[in-house]
């Protein structure tokens, strides 16, 4: 009886990119539901618009470098990072804003650099600072959450906004924006203010910014439950939180009157979203388990030098650029001892 | 039960997998042994090392135990015939490997009578055999490492005058799914076991020793904690181990009973321990009471394409239909044939290849059980490769540097350490087949080493010619100097008796240098040919 050869091993595989991707999607949703239910449709439409435009772009690029576009699409990881882009962008973003965050994300971030497993940097962040550093007034223009004075447009006021700049009548960004809690930070200490005086702005809820901390909650439970299922492994989520932690208490316990409280940073901005899902991006992070300590903590520590000293009131993506580029190097330093190597 | 493992601390391996185990198949049938088969195709290669050289010919009648290829070189072993019979073919045929090549086989057409040939009195006391009397004789029986690797016994038994031997650990692991033909050895044959870890401790002398085996055989774990109370030696210790893939590995084994590694590139004997193989120990023991050589093994048949799954007493060199025939023979689900488990296994061709030394299994997996491979998609670097490891290495870049053919990378992360056992491939979501990438590189290396090591033969023979043919063409052109010198002074003074005299002892001793010269030539060519010799090696 003749038979079929193969090479060993033999037993069926269990995992799957696409289901990597998909189980990532899955956890996005607690986070983007307080998302979208504290800042309105817009979320939805920055999320359509990356979904819509990425996954064309992806097609798109796939067949020009003549590769099967099925399996392309079907691994996810359009999907995923049109998903982070899309819950990073402000809300009531122009369209063009995510449509061109999310073409230079795959086409130049992610394609051209050789397709999935091959961008040296995390595609939805490439974009988001290429829009961040283009568009700066947009990107800094975020809507009121709901409970801090905001008003939630309908679904036919927000596709106005978002596609025609229109806005319904007695309603403009002035109404509608207000500033987010690191913004408030960020101002209040250009103007010499303490967190004291700082914190009486109506955006600030319990220990973080109102809604804020409500989205940074959701990313959590989904970080979690990615943790549980070993999605991710705990040594970049806790590196990042663990050293931006650790350097808000530092300076928090020195001088209370001008820097915010660690909580507040875990649960302010992208924090979450970043410590869970955006460092945790396998391709652009360092690899080994030391490594990915490293790279989190690094992340964690220009997170907080960017809030507290940079240009910018958030650093997420500036942070996970930067340790993108060190990982490589990380990665070589701290190679593990292979077996007979370590001694006794 | 609650003495086991006792006084031992246990240890762990970095990385592994927890596998389902498939073993309850085979074992539920006791074991038997085969029949005769009416062939006995007996490869000259069943072991690590130089190929044996073939003592028989076409129409030789043979006897069981009767060598029919003797070892070639310190590295090889002999082959015996099985059973009695007569030699009809010696020649180049498939052979169960992976590269799938043929090589060189005697086939004996068998005469059903299993007639021995003439065997020495067993032995009473192997105490009365020293070390180096109990290494031929194993040496002899042609025993090899039956666990799979097949490198020949004796060698390990030597460790050389540098080390020392602590610790003898018999490896009755056999962690990988399906294979259970130790486990029966265990179960059925603790005595033999037990009787061959006291010749190899004698060989050896060594301090302690310890059967090791996985905690999910509970019938053999007893049956050899019965022998060894029967034996009453406090220096042998039944250990159960946890199960988990690559348990058996001999590295992995000796970490997990001692805490302590074997060196990178290293061998056992580096930290004073000795691995061999229960089904080994069980082979030395009938080679040393009973003057039998390697003629069978235990082979277990299973998976969902074989009717009955059981495991066999099996002559070496019965072809595996016939196995399966004993088996009930094929189901329709019969998809993939393997020899060896489903994580390290080879996939072989055809059932017309015989068992050999190292065949510990017989998987006839069905198509469900091993679906053929899914179209590998790109590295996303998730390292979930890393975490399973247990050689500690980082498998995602020596996949990377595998695919860019970069050599001198992947060594650097160390692929010669990497023992080829799966993990990696079997937890990555990217379907890639990175073991198959492994053995690439390393064949690569090893034949852009050779083709180097060739090259800088021939470079050298080129430059010993170069400098030999100037050597010889400054000596001529000596000899010329010296005898136009000569020549001239003859002339210059013809009519002298005396200076005629004085020439021709001139003459003389020119001729006397030159014939020097020459008889040094042969000598000046030595080195070329020295190298020439190395280069045959």
């Amino acid at each position: 009886m003749e038979f079929h050869t193969y090479s060993s091993p033999h037993l069926p595989v269990p995992g799957r990119v696409s289901l990597v991707m998909r189980r990532v999607l899955y956890a996005l949703v607690p986070g983007a539901l307080a998302y979208v239910g504290f800042f309105g449709w817009g979320v939805v439409f920055n999320l359509l618009l990356c979904v819509g435009v990425g996954l064309a772009a992806e097609a798109a690029m796939v067949s020009v470098r003549g590769r099967p576009v099925a399996p392309a699409l079907a691994d996810g990881s359009a999907l995923v990072t049109a998903a982070l882009l899309g819950l990073a962008l402000p809300p009531l973003a122009p369209w063009y804003i995510p449509v061109v965050a999310i073409l230079f994300a795959i086409v130049i971030a992610k394609q051209l650099y050789g397709g999935l497993g091959n961008n040296p940097f995390n595609p939805a962040m490439v974009g988001y600072v290429v829009v961040l550093i283009s568009f700066p007034q947009p990107l800094s223009l975020w809507v009121a959450p709901l409970g801090a004075g905001g008003h939630h447009l309908s679904l036919a006021q927000t596709a106005q906004v978002v596609l025609g700049g229109h806005f319904p009548q007695g309603m403009s960004w002035d109404a509608l924006s207000a500033a987010t809690p690191l913004d408030a930070v960020k101002i209040g200490r250009g103007l010499n203010k303490t967190m004291e005086e700082i914190r009486r702005s109506p955006v600030f809820g319990d220990y973080g910014g109102i809604g804020w901390e409500w989205v940074n909650l959701g990313y959590l439970i989904g970080g979690l439950w990615l943790l549980r299922l070993r999605v991710i492994r705990w040594q970049i989520p806790a590196g990042l939180l663990g050293s931006l932690f650790a350097i808000a208490l530092v300076f928090f316990l020195f001088d209370p009157d001008s820097f915010p409280s660690p909580v507040f940073h875990l649960f302010s901005g992208a924090t979450m979203l970043g410590a869970f899902f955006i460092a945790t991006d396998p391709v652009s992070a360092s690899t080994t388990n030391r490594g990915r300590l490293i790279y989190g903590a690094g992340i964690g520590l220009l997170v907080y030098v960017i809030r507290t000293w940079g240009g910018y009131p958030e650093g997420m993506a500036f942070a996970v650029l930067l340790m993108n580029m060190a990982a490589p190097t990380i990665d070589y330093y701290t190679r593990p001892p292979v077996f007979g190597e370590s001694g006794d | 039960m609650a003495t086991r493992g006792r006084l031992r601390k246990l240890h762990q391996f970095h990385g592994g997998l927890r596998l389902a185990e498939h073993k309850a198949e085979s074992t539920a049938a006791p074991l038997l042994p085969a029949r005769v088969p009416s062939h006995l195709i007996l490869p000259v290669q069943q072991h690590i090392g130089q190929p044996a050289e073939v003592l028989v010919r076409p129409g030789d009648r043979v006897l069981k135990g009767q060598p029919i290829a003797r070892p070639q070189g310190y590295v090889s072993a002999p082959v015996h015939a099985s059973s009695s019979g007569t030699v009809v073919e010696v020649g180049r045929r498939p052979v169960p490997h992976p590269s799938g090549l043929n090589d060189l086989c005697v086939v004996i057409e068998t005469d059903g009578r299993e007639q021995w040939r003439w065997r020495e009195p067993p032995t009473e006391d192997y105490t009365d055999l020293d070390p180096a009397q109990l290494r031929e004789r194993i040496r002899e029986a042609g025993i090899v490492g039956l666990g799979g690797a097949g490198f020949p016994s004796f060698i390990k038994m030597n460790p050389g005058p540098r080390h020392r031997i602590d610790l003898l650990v018999l490896n009755g692991a056999e962690c990988e799914p399906y294979i259970s033909c130790d486990d029966m050895l265990m179960r059925d044959r603790p005595g033999e076991i037990v009787a061959g870890l006291q010749i190899l401790r004698h060989a050896v002398q060594a301090r302690e020793c310890v059967i090791a085996v996985e905690d999910n055989k509970p019938e053999a774990l007893a049956a050899l904690e019965a022998a060894v109370r029967e034996m009453n030696d406090p220096a042998v210790q039944v250990v159960a181990v946890p199960t988990r893939y690559p348990t058996g590995g001999e590295k992995q084994l000796i970490k997990v009973l001692t805490g302590r590694e074997v060196p990178s590139q290293g061998l056992p004997s580096d930290i004073g321990v000795l691995c061999h193989n229960v089904g080994t120990a069980a082979a030395v023991q009938r080679a040393v009471t009973d003057s039998e050589p390697l003629v069978s093994r235990v082979v277990t048949v299973t998976g969902a394409g074989v009717a009955e799954p059981r495991n066999l007493e099996v002559l070496l060199g019965t072809p595996i239909a016939d196995l399966v025939e004993q088996c009930g023979g094929y189901t329709p689900a019969a998809h993939r044939l393997l020899m060896g488990g489903p994580m390290m296994g080879f996939a072989l061709p055809s059932d017309e290849l015989p068992v050999v030394k190292t065949s510990n299994c017989i998987l006839v997996a069905s198509r469900e059980e091993m679906p053929p491979p899914e179209p590998p998609m790109a590295c996303i670097r998730c390292s979930e490769c890393v975490q399973v490891c247990p050689a500690n290495l980082l498998p995602q870049q020596l996949y990377w540097y595998a695919h860019a053919k970069d050599f001198d990378k992947i060594q650097d992360y160390h692929l010669f350490d990497c023992i080829e056992c799966g993990c990696c491939a079997f937890v990555c979501p990217s379907h890639i087949p990175l073991v198959q990438y492994y053995r690439f590189a390393k064949t690569e290396i090893w034949t852009q080493e050779r083709e180097r090591r060739h090259a800088d033969l021939a470079r050298q023979r080129h430059e010993f010619r170069l400098e030999r043919l100037e050597r010889e063409k400054r000596e001529r052109e000596a000899r010329l100097r010296e005898k136009r010198k000569a020549v001239k002074e003859t002339a210059r003074d013809q009519g002298a008796k005396k200076a005629a005299v004085e020439a021709a002892l001139e003459r003389a001793k020119a001729k006397k240098a030159a014939r020097s010269g020459e008889a040094r030539e042969p000598a000046a060519a030595e080195p070329g040919d020295a190298a020439r010799t190395d280069h045959d090696d």
